[in-house]
C-alpha cells in the first residue's frame, strides 16, 4: 500500500517566527518577526514597486503608468460615486486598503511551492482582517462624530420612520451598525481561508489518488486536478472581489459618516 | 485551525507588524505617491480639455473667417454680375440704337426710291397716255377721217386705260 500523503490543509496557515526573533517584545507583548510579517513586508515592497512604476508622471502614459493610474482612477471613481466630492480625501486610505488586500491575496496564490518557498496569505487570519476592519470602522466613527456630533445617532433612525417605531428601529439599526466591522473582517478572512483550504484538500486528493494506482489516479486524481485548475482561476477572481468588497463597503460606511442619510 | 490555536501567541506580533506595514503602505504609497499619480491624471485631463477648447476656438475662428470670406465672395460675385449685366445692357442699348438708326436710313432710302419709282411711273404713264392719245388721234383720222381733238382723245385714252 502506498503511503498516504501527509497533507494538512490547515498547516499552511501556521505562523512561524523566524529564528532569533521569537523573543522580541515591546512592553511585554511578543512581536516576533513571523512568516506572516514577512509577507506583509513583501506585499508592501511589491506594491511600492508597482506604484513607483506609475510615478514617471508622463503626459502620455506608458503601460505601467496606465495600469497604476487606472487603479487610482478606479478608487477615485468609486469614492466619487459612493460618497461624492468629499470622498476624494479618502482616496489614499481606500487605495492603500484595496491594493494592500489585493496584493496580499494575489501574492498568497503564487505557486511558489514549486520552488520550495511557501507563500503565506496573511489575509486568511482574522487578527489581520480584524485590525483592518477596526481601522475602517474607527474612521467611520471618528468622521461621523467629528462632523455631526451627537446628531450622528440619527443614522440609526432611517428617514420617515414613524415615531412609534423608533424605539424598535433604533436598536436594530444600532446592532446592524455594530456588526459591520465583524462582517467586514470575517468576510475576507473566510473567503481567503476557504479557497486555500479547498485547494489544499483537492491537492491531497490528487496526491493520494495518484499514489493509490492508475485506476484511482484516473477516477479521483485527474478530475480533482482539473477542478483545481478551475478553482485556481476562481481564487484569483475571489482575491480581486474580496479586496473590492472590502474597499467598497468601507467607502459605503464612510459615506454614512460623511452624509448621514 | 492555527488562526485560533495560535492566537494567544501571535496576536500581538500580527497586529504590530500589520500596523507597521499597513502604515508604511498608507503613509508612503497612499499619502505620498497616490496624490502625485492623481495629480498627473488631473494635469493630463486639464491639458486635454484645454487642447480641446483651443481646437474648438480655432475651429470657430475658421468658421467665422470662412463666413466672412463667403460673404465677401458673394458680394464680389454680385458686383461682377452687376458689372456684366450693366455692360450687356449698355451694349444692347447701343446696338439697338445703331439698328434703329440703320433702319431709319434704310426706310428713308426706301421711301425715296419708292417716290422716285412712282414719279417715274407717273411720268411714263403720262408719256404712254400722250403717245396713245396721239396714236388714237392718228388712227381715228386715218380710219374714219374724223378729226378728234387732242383733249377728247386724251380723255378717251384715260378712260380706256383705267378700265384695263
Amino acid at each position: 500500500m502506498a503511503q498516504p500523503a501527509k497533507v494538512d490543509p490547515m498547516y499552511q496557515f501556521t505562523i512561524k517566527p523566524f529564528a532569533g526573533t521569537e523573543g522580541w517584545e515591546i512592553a511585554g507583548y511578543n512581536i516576533a518577526f513571523t512568516n506572516s510579517a514577512l509577507w506583509m513586508g513583501i506585499t508592501f515592497v511589491a506594491l511600492l514597486v508597482f506604484v513607483l512604476g506609475g510615478m514617471k508622471r508622463e503626459l502620455v502614459p506608458g503601460r505601467w503608468q496606465m495600469a497604476v493610474e487606472s487603479f487610482t482612477g478606479f478608487i477615485d471613481d468609486m469614492l466619487e460615486a459612493n460618497v461624492g466630492k468629499e470622498g476624494r480625501k479618502y482616496v489614499p486610505y481606500i487605495f492603500s486598503l484595496f491594493m494592500f488586500i489585493l496584493f496580499a491575496n494575489l501574492l498568497g496564490l503564487l505557486p511558489l511551492g514549486l520552488v520550495g518557498v511557501h507563500p503565506f496569505t496573511f489575509t486568511s487570519h482574522f487578527t489581520v482582517t480584524g485590525v483592518l476592519a477596526i481601522i475602517s470602522f474607527a474612521i467611520v466613527l471618528i468622521v461621523g462624530f467629528w462632523k455631526h456630533g451627537f446628531h450622528f445617532f440619527s443614522l440609526f433612525v432611517p428617514q420617515g420612520t414613524p415615531w412609534p417605531m423608533i424605539p424598535i428601529i433604533f436598536p436594530i439599526e444600532l446592532v446592524s451598525f455594530l456588526v459591520r466591522p465583524f462582517s467586514l473582517a470575517l468576510r475576507l478572512f473566510v473567503a481567503m481561508m476557504a479557497g486555500h483550504v479547498l485547494l489544499e484538500v483537492l491537492s491531497s486528493f490528487v496526491i493520494d489518488g495518484t499514489n493509490a494506482g492508475a485506476l484511482w489516479g484516473t477516477v479521483v486524481g485527474l478530475p480533482s486536478f482539473l477542478l483545481m485548475i478551475g478553482i485556481c482561476a476562481l481564487e484569483i477572481l475571489v482575491a480581486g472581489i474580496q479586496a473590492y468588497v472590502f474597499a467598497l463597503l468601507s467607502s459605503l460606511y464612510i459615506n454614512d459618516a460623511e452624509n448621514l442619510h | 485551525m492555527p488562526q485560533i490555536a495560535q492566537i494567544a501567541d501571535t496576536y500581538s506580533s500580527q497586529i504590530f507588524w500589520l500596523l507597521i506595514f499597513f502604515g508604511l503602505v498608507f503613509f508612503v504609497i497612499g499619502r505620498g505617491m497616490v496624490p502625485k499619480v492623481m495629480a498627473t491624471v488631473a494635469q493630463r485631463d486639464s491639458q486635454i480639455a484645454s487642447d480641446l477648447a483651443a481646437a474648438q476656438a480655432a475651429r470657430d475662428q475658421a468658421d467665422v473667417e470662412e463666413e466672412a470670406w463667403r460673404k465677401r465672395e458673394n458680394e464680389n460675385r454680385a458686383a461682377a454680375q452687376a458689372l456684366v449685366g450693366d455692360a450687356k445692357a449698355k451694349a444692347n442699348a447701343d446696338s439697338e440704337k445703331k439698328l434703329a438708326a440703320a433702319q431709319k436710313r434704310i426706310d428713308k432710302k426706301l421711301d425715296e426710291a419708292e417716290t422716285r419709282i412712282n414719279a417715274s411711273r407717273d411720268e411714263a404713264m403720262g408719256e404712254i397716255q400722250s403717245v396713245a392719245a396721239e396714236a388714237a388721234q392718228d388712227i381715228v383720222q386715218r380710219l374714219a377721217g374724223v378729226k378728234v381733238t387732242a383733249a377728247s382723245a386724251k380723255s378717251a385714252v384715260k378712260e380706256a386705260m383705267t378700265n384695263v
